[in-house]
This record gives C-alpha cells, structure tokens and sequence, in this order.
C-alpha cells in the first residue's frame, strides 16, 4: 500500500491508504477527500486536481511533464514552484506522500 | 423520514448522491444502476482501454467504502421497470428483479442508450457497440486478436474517431465511414472538422464522407448454428469494404422510459428548468437523459441536451439542491474533451449561434485553436494541444469575459493577457 496524506486549504487533514498504481488525484476523489475535483478522470484535460507538493515529497515524484506544465498555468489558484496536477502523480507501493490542496479548483 | 431513490448509478447519480450528504441531508439514499458493474467512468471506454492501457479498478467513481461512510445504498444489477406515485409525492419503485423500493424524493439519472444501426448484419459476430462497461469489455480483446487486421468504424463523432485512433495505434488498418459530408458536424464548426478529416487521414485511417452504408456482409452462420462473423460493410453506392471488426458509434438516445410512465414532458430528453426540476415539480433528473434551459450563454433560449461529464456533475449539483429545497444554479462553462491518438481536443463554450470564428495559428502545426464569437463576444472555442488557452478561455467565459478578434489571432501573446471584460448586453 501506499499513504497519501492530503492537507486542506483551511489545515484540515485527510490521510488516505491508496493502491499502488493509482494516482493522488484518483485517491483523493474515490474516497471522497474535499479539495480535489478532477472531472476529467486523470486524462490531463480539466486541470482541477491541482496540488503543492511537500519538499520530500516533490524529490521523490519530480516535477511536471511538457502537457501538465502548461496546463499549470492555467489552474484556478495560481501555481507555485511546487505545483503538480494530482492525476499525474501515481503511487509508488510502500511510499509516503503530503500533499495540500489550493482554495479552488474551478 | 425521506427516502431520496436514484435511478441510474452513474456519474450524474453519485454526484447527486454526495451533493445531498455534502449538503447535510441525513435521511435514506438509495441508488439503483440496471449495469453489474460498480458505477463507473465511461469516458476512458472508449480512450485508454481499448489500448488495453486499463482494468476494471482503473474506471470506478468511488470506492465501497465511499458508500458505505455515507450510508448510500448501493442496488447495482437491478432495473427500475415501474414507478407508482401518489399525488403527495411519496412512491414506489418496483425492478426487474423483484424489489420495490419505497421512497419520498425521485431522482432519474436514467442516462442514454446506444443509438443501434436498423440495417441488414449488426447481428454477425465481430460487429460492437460501444458505450457501456460490457461493450468495453467485449470490444477491448476482439479489437487486440490479432486476426482482426481490418477494421471499419461506423460513425465520424467523438466515439468513432476515439475507436478509430486506438485501433490506428494498435496497428490495424481503419477504415472510418461517416454519413454526412464532415467529422463532428454536430459539434465544431468546418474549421475544426476539417483539421481532423486531414489529421486522421495523416496517421493512416482511411476517411470516407458522405456515405451510405447498405448493410454489413458476413459469413453464414456454421452448423453448429454458432452466428457468422462479419466480412465487410457495403455502402449503398455499391462499394464494399472488407473488415474482420466493426464498431458502431452512432450516437446516444437518452432514457426516458420511466419519465414518460410518470407523464413528464419529455422533448428529446426529460425536460427541466433552471432548478434540475422535471415538468411535475417534484422530481428532478440529471445528465444524458435531460434537457433543460440553455445554461451558457443565459438567456440565450432553447432547450439543450448536453451530453458531457461536467453537465452531469453541475446537474446532479443543482438536483440534489433542489431536492432539499435550496437554491442552486448552473454555474459552470459547458466543456468538452476528446482525446485522439496525441490530439488533445478541448472544448470550452457552446458555440450554438456563432456568428464569427477565429483561427487561432496554423492547423497544420496540430496545435490551434478555433474561437467563436456572436455580437463580437467570444461565446466558445475548441483548442487542439492547447491546453494553457483553452484554460484561459473557460475562465474567461465563466467570468464573463471576453478576448477581442486581433487579440485572438495574435499568436504572439498568450490568451491570458488577451482576456477583456465584456460590455454589458443592451437588451433587445
């Protein structure tokens, strides 16, 4: 199993016990976790699974791809340094992942 | 003590489903999907896993668990076939199965039906439909066996062109049959359909427009009495082209079986207003099966059936609110997205009653964009591997925004910094 531990905007946190394989946006939203929408399903169209991304765990995942850096650019809350879209992030078994989540998707 | 019943367990129904337990509602939740399956994703169906990129567990909505912490009932396998109301509202479901499920608020997210081809052979083995779980799951290994070299689509909208792309990319030859004279017709402007007619036939599939089929050839069927696989599709003009597989994407008729039972008025889709509210005014509906007031641009006039994820979600929103009494509206941009091969088509907008475009750069550098304008206001856009603009643009429509036509055709500056208030409408 892997652990993603999810930090709302107002401090709220939410850990979840995801399936490798999986991403954080796809854990997030099948178990109900506020904060992140991805209404597009993970095909990198919507840009509503924005996250940033904890120093350990940014080292560990890296950062975007070509198509998801642009797509950053045009997420609801402006991106940070260390913003990922949460679809392209899939869980490694055995790793532990922080990530919080902006005021807004939409 | 109410019982809130869903009728249809899909995207529309548990985005209902966890609007009322997010807005506080504590009373019964029952949901009932007439598919085996646990509710689902239908979008990668005809994307990721025709390429075998997918599993079952990789399409789910939520998880059990999901309905269990909110104590939602479940009832997946089972079809609602009657409904009995008493004029207080209060009433009883009555399924396939045996069961009846008593409630006090209805809800349909009955969805659509795929559109079936009334000609001569849609019965031969290797001839698909695509549009549910079972359709994927039957389509995704027939299209992978290698003997199914040849392969024909019927039908030039998003599913044939998604079903074409991935049987293009796993090495089959495609031919893709289109009855009218471009691909999308119903969606984009000439534009917009031209750019794939061309980007299609660039990565090897075989377009013909504008044809007619007659009906689809097989073998006869053995001793056995096993039925005959299909060979081919004959056009009405006499040509035939030979195929070991065909998929069939026609189109969607929405469900509205039980809503005409109940005698609500039905106009190509359960009607609405503004509130998700069905012509009863107590039950509501959501996604494929309804149509409701065009909610983009408002005040525009006219019912419109939107068949799209983000219509279902913002749907099922203002249902669920509605059920419990509270005011909501629709308040998202309608969007749109199709993936193809490596083009990304995103759409922001409903462009019904352009009166303008703008191209945004060059086609053939498959990257572009196509914007629509009525009164000289941008009203919709479809942007190829654009991913930045189409976002500057669905945010600038939600705001009400707008980008001048020089700024638009100016590639030089991202549309982001291109983005104007607009001026307020004069009223007519």
């Amino acid at each position: 199993m892997s652990t993603v531990v999810y930090t709302a905007d107002d401090g709220f946190v939410t850990t979840i016990e995801g399936r490798p394989g999986d991403s954080v946006m796809e854990t997030a939203v099948r178990n109900g976790v506020r904060g992140i929408v991805g209404e597009c399903g993970g095909s990198l169209s919507c840009a509503t699974c924005h996250v940033f991304v904890e120093l350990e765990t940014f080292d560990l995942v890296g950062g975007p791809g070509d198509l998801e850096d642009e797509m950053l650019d045009g997420t609801a809350v402006e991106r940070h340094d260390n913003s990922r879209l949460s679809c392209q992030i899939k869980l490694q078994d055995g790793c532990e992942y922080h990530v919080t989540t902006p005021s807004e998707q939409l | 003590m109410e019982t809130t019943l869903i009728v249809g367990a899909c995207q529309a129904g548990v985005q209902l489903a966890s609007t009322l337990r997010d807005l506080g509602d504590t009373d019964a939740i029952v949901m009932i999907g007439e598919e085996a399956h646990r509710p689902y994703q239908r979008p990668p169906l005809s994307k990721g896993w025709l390429k075998g990129e997918l599993e079952p567990d990789d399409v789910i909505l939520r998880t059990r668990q999901w309905f269990d912490d909110r104590d939602i009932q479940l009832i997946a396998g089972d079809r609602v076939v009657t409904i009995h109301r008493e004029p207080g509202g209060s009433g009883v479901a009555h399924t396939l199965g045996g069961r009846q499920i008593a409630f006090t608020r209805l809800a349909l997210t009955t969805g659509a039906s795929v559109r079936r081809l009334t000609l001569p052979g849609t019965d031969y083995r290797g001839v698909h439909y695509l549009r549910d779980a079972d359709d994927a799951i039957a389509l995704g290994p027939a299209l992978a066996e290698p003997s199914a070299q040849r392969v024909v689509v019927i039908g030039g909208g998003f599913i044939g062109l998604e079903a074409a792309s991935a049987a293009r990319q796993l090495g089959k030859d495609v031919t893709l049959v289109e009855g009218t004279g471009r691909l999308i017709g119903r969606v984009v402007a000439e534009q917009t359909s031209e750019f794939y007619l061309a980007a299609h036939r660039r990565r090897g599939t075989e377009v013909v427009l504008g044809a007619r089929i007659a009906r689809i050839l097989g073998e006869d069927a053995s001793a056995a009495g096993r039925r005959g696989s299909v060979t081919g599709v004959e056009l009405d003009d006499g040509r035939m082209i030979p195929a070991d597989l065909v998929v069939i994407g026609i189109g969607v008729i929405p469900r509205v079986e039980l809503a005409v039972q109940l005698g609500l008025a039905v106009e190509g889709g359960i009607v609405l207003d503004e509130s998700c509210r069905a012509s009863d005014g107590r039950t509501v509906a959501a996604g494929d099966c309804a149509i409701m007031p065009n909610p983009y641009p408002a005040g525009l006039g006219g019912l419109v059936r939107i068949e799209s994820v983000n219509n279902a979600l913002e749907q099922a929103k203002i249902a669920a609110a509605t059920l419990l009494g509270k005011d909501a509206a629709y308040s998202s941009v309608p969007w749109f997205w199709s993936d193809q091969a490596d083009l990304k088509l995103q759409i922001a907008g409903l462009s019904a009653g352009y009166d303008g475009i703008v191209v945004r750069g060059d086609p053939d550098t498959e990257r572009f964009a196509v914007l629509y304008y009525r009164d000289d206001r941008l009203i919709a856009a479809d942007c190829v591997n654009q991913p930045a603009e189409f976002l500057a643009i669905k945010h600038a429509l939600a705001k009400g925004q707008t980008i001048p036509r020089h700024a638009a055709a100016d590639t030089g500056v991202p549309l982001k910094q291109s983005v104007v208030d607009a001026p307020v409408a004069v009223a007519s």
